[in-house]
């Protein structure tokens, strides 16, 4: 294989005149660690609500909480990707659509995407919420109300702690992920790590340099979501469970 | 980056270490003769120069003038069988896949500049495009000059797309830029309202106006912003490759074939509706079948 290598690149203007094609990365990363942060947000609240719903007394609560997360989790990323940012403009009241049509395409792009990724993490949150809630003994709730908790409290204060303290490892893969996934974006057109890499192969027909550099940004942004949440899970860890002393 | 230039180093030292062919040693032409097959490189949807039609075909103008370089060089290798394998590229993978050796030629709608000569050979020039816009025609859109403030779609990784971004840069135009995945998302952007024009190569814009609910809706026009040639992409350095798959392509030009599958594509109703995309061979291409050459216009 003959291939030129040339890691100067970077380094060089851009064909468009807007800056380096380094700034390109550091504007891709910027997208990328912005839309994913965003939709974690989004991931973590909805999704903690959904679970804790899931395992409530209440038939109907639970039975629209599993609903939502079949829902969720059974379409592919990027179908609903496209319904959020093709779809949907399309099925609202025209005026609206409209309206929303006409705003900066990437508020349009940013929206959908956050939108996206942050409701698709939710559902997968929410089964580990779910999961944490279930694996601590039955008794514990059956104490809290017998002592006079009501059921709100005994989330607030007994079941809940311990629970968000035993999913912090399923979390972190979450986190891991709604970082790689946000990379779905590019479909949309929105600038993030992804298409940044594409647009440097495109502009500077040096496809190895660009994917390298992106790969390593993307292993770096995890290794520090990594490093960040492997604190955390020492920081709040209890004795009894998981690893705690 | 010092780090960059170690990584770099320890790669090239590694892995993708390569010696330079001897010149009268085709690399390309030993392998097809040696495997008896050959690998061609299409698009997906670049309409009407390769695409697929509603059986899952691979059809187009520059299709079918690839299939005349592959008949050249099995003359050519005097062989009597040569298996053809198609492998669908994209405007992002094609640069790489030609360089890697997936595919041994790719004729598609890629333009033949001298950024990607750097990195891939490109036979005789297939086609000359300019680069204009599609709009609504009651949108009042006629020229680049009346889309200051406007949201503009272009395909990600086009030089229209480079065009069209340094046009806004240099004269401060405020447009949007929108840029799809391809032209079949382009298109969607700009029917659906998101864009008010959509800016590609014209020859490109007349396939997405075959596919359109009502092609009647919709007009090619502004002053075109750059002239581009077309070529097949093949691995650089290999001028023995080169030749074969030129003095094909010559021949079809020469001969007047290639005005033949011209005409089958851009004067005559197409899938996958029929439409008859009505564009007269212009003064570039009537000069590039009369002396075939490899120029880039950039």
């Amino acid at each position: 294989m003959s291939y030129h290598w040339n890691w100067q690149v970077f380094l060089q203007p851009s064909a468009t005149g807007e800056g380096s094609y380094l700034a390109w990365l550091g504007e891709g990363l910027q997208w990328t660690i912005l839309l994913s942060l965003s939709a974690w947000v989004i991931a973590l609240v909805t999704g903690s609500i959904i679970g804790i719903l899931r395992t409530a007394p209440n038939r109907w609560l639970s039975g629209i909480a599993t609903a939502y997360v079949e829902i969720f989790r059974n379409i592919p990323l990027l179908v609903q990707l496209f319904i959020w940012y093709f779809v949907l403009p399309e099925l609202l009241p025209v005026e609206l659509g409209n309206a929303f049509k006409q705003t900066h395409p990437l508020i349009q792009q940013f929206f959908a995407a956050m939108l996206c990724l942050g409701l698709f993490t939710s559902a997968r949150v929410a089964e580990q919420v779910r999961s944490g809630i279930n694996a601590l003994p039955q008794g514990q709730t059956a104490a809290g109300l017998a002592m006079g908790l009501t059921l709100p409290q005994v989330y607030r204060y007994i079941l809940l702690p311990v629970a968000y303290r035993i999913i912090v490892p399923p979390l972190t893969s979450e986190f891991l992920n709604i970082f790689k996934n946000s990379a779905v974006a590019t479909t949309i057109g929105l600038i993030e790590l992804s298409r940044q890499a594409q647009q440097l192969v495109d502009y500077t027909a040096q496809p190895y340099e660009a994917f390298i550099a992106v790969t390593l940004l993307y292993v770096l942004i995890n290794a520090t979501v990594m490093y960040l949440m492997r604190r955390l899970e020492m920081r709040v860890r209890v004795p009894g469970y998981i690893g705690g002393k | 980056m010092h780090f960059m230039k170690i990584a770099s180093a320890a790669i090239l030292a590694g892995a993708f270490a390569s010696t330079p062919l001897l010149a009268q040693e085709s690399a390309t032409l030993k392998k097809i003769k040696e495997t008896g097959s050959i690998t061609l490189g299409h698009r997906e949807s670049s309409i009407p120069f390769s695409y697929y039609d509603d059986k899952q075909q691979v059809i187009g103008y520059s299709h079918e003038l690839m299939l005349k370089a592959v008949e050249g060089i099995k003359e050519q290798l005097k062989l009597s069988k040569l298996d053809t394998k198609l492998m669908p590229v994209t405007s992002a993978n094609r640069i790489t896949l030609v360089q890697n050796g997936t595919i041994d030629i790719e004729c598609g709608s890629t333009t033949n500049n001298l950024e990607r000569q750097k990195q891939v050979g490109f036979s005789t020039t297939i086609f000359v495009i300019g680069t204009r816009l599609m709009a609504k025609k009651d949108s009042g859109i006629k020229d680049f000059a009346d889309l200051a403030g406007k949201n503009v779609v272009t395909t990600a990784g086009t030089t229209s797309e480079r065009l069209l971004r340094k046009m806004n840069e240099d004269k401060q135009m405020k447009m949007n830029v929108i840029s799809a995945k391809d032209h079949g998302e382009s298109f969607l952007t700009l029917e659906t309202g998101r864009a008010i024009a959509f800016m590609m190569d014209d020859a490109l814009l007349y396939g997405e106006m075959a596919k359109a609910k009502r092609a009647s809706d919709w007009i090619v026009t502004g002053t075109a912003q750059s002239k581009e040639a077309y070529g097949c992409m093949l691995r650089k350095d290999d001028p023995e490759f080169k030749k074969v798959v030129d003095a094909a392509l010559t021949k079809a030009m020469t001969s007047g074939e290639a005005e033949k599958i011209y005409s089958k594509w851009f004067m005559n109703p197409i899938p996958p509706k029929g439409l008859n995309l009505a564009m007269p061979l212009s003064d570039e291409m009537k000069a590039a079948f009369k002396n075939p050459n490899d120029k880039a216009f950039e």
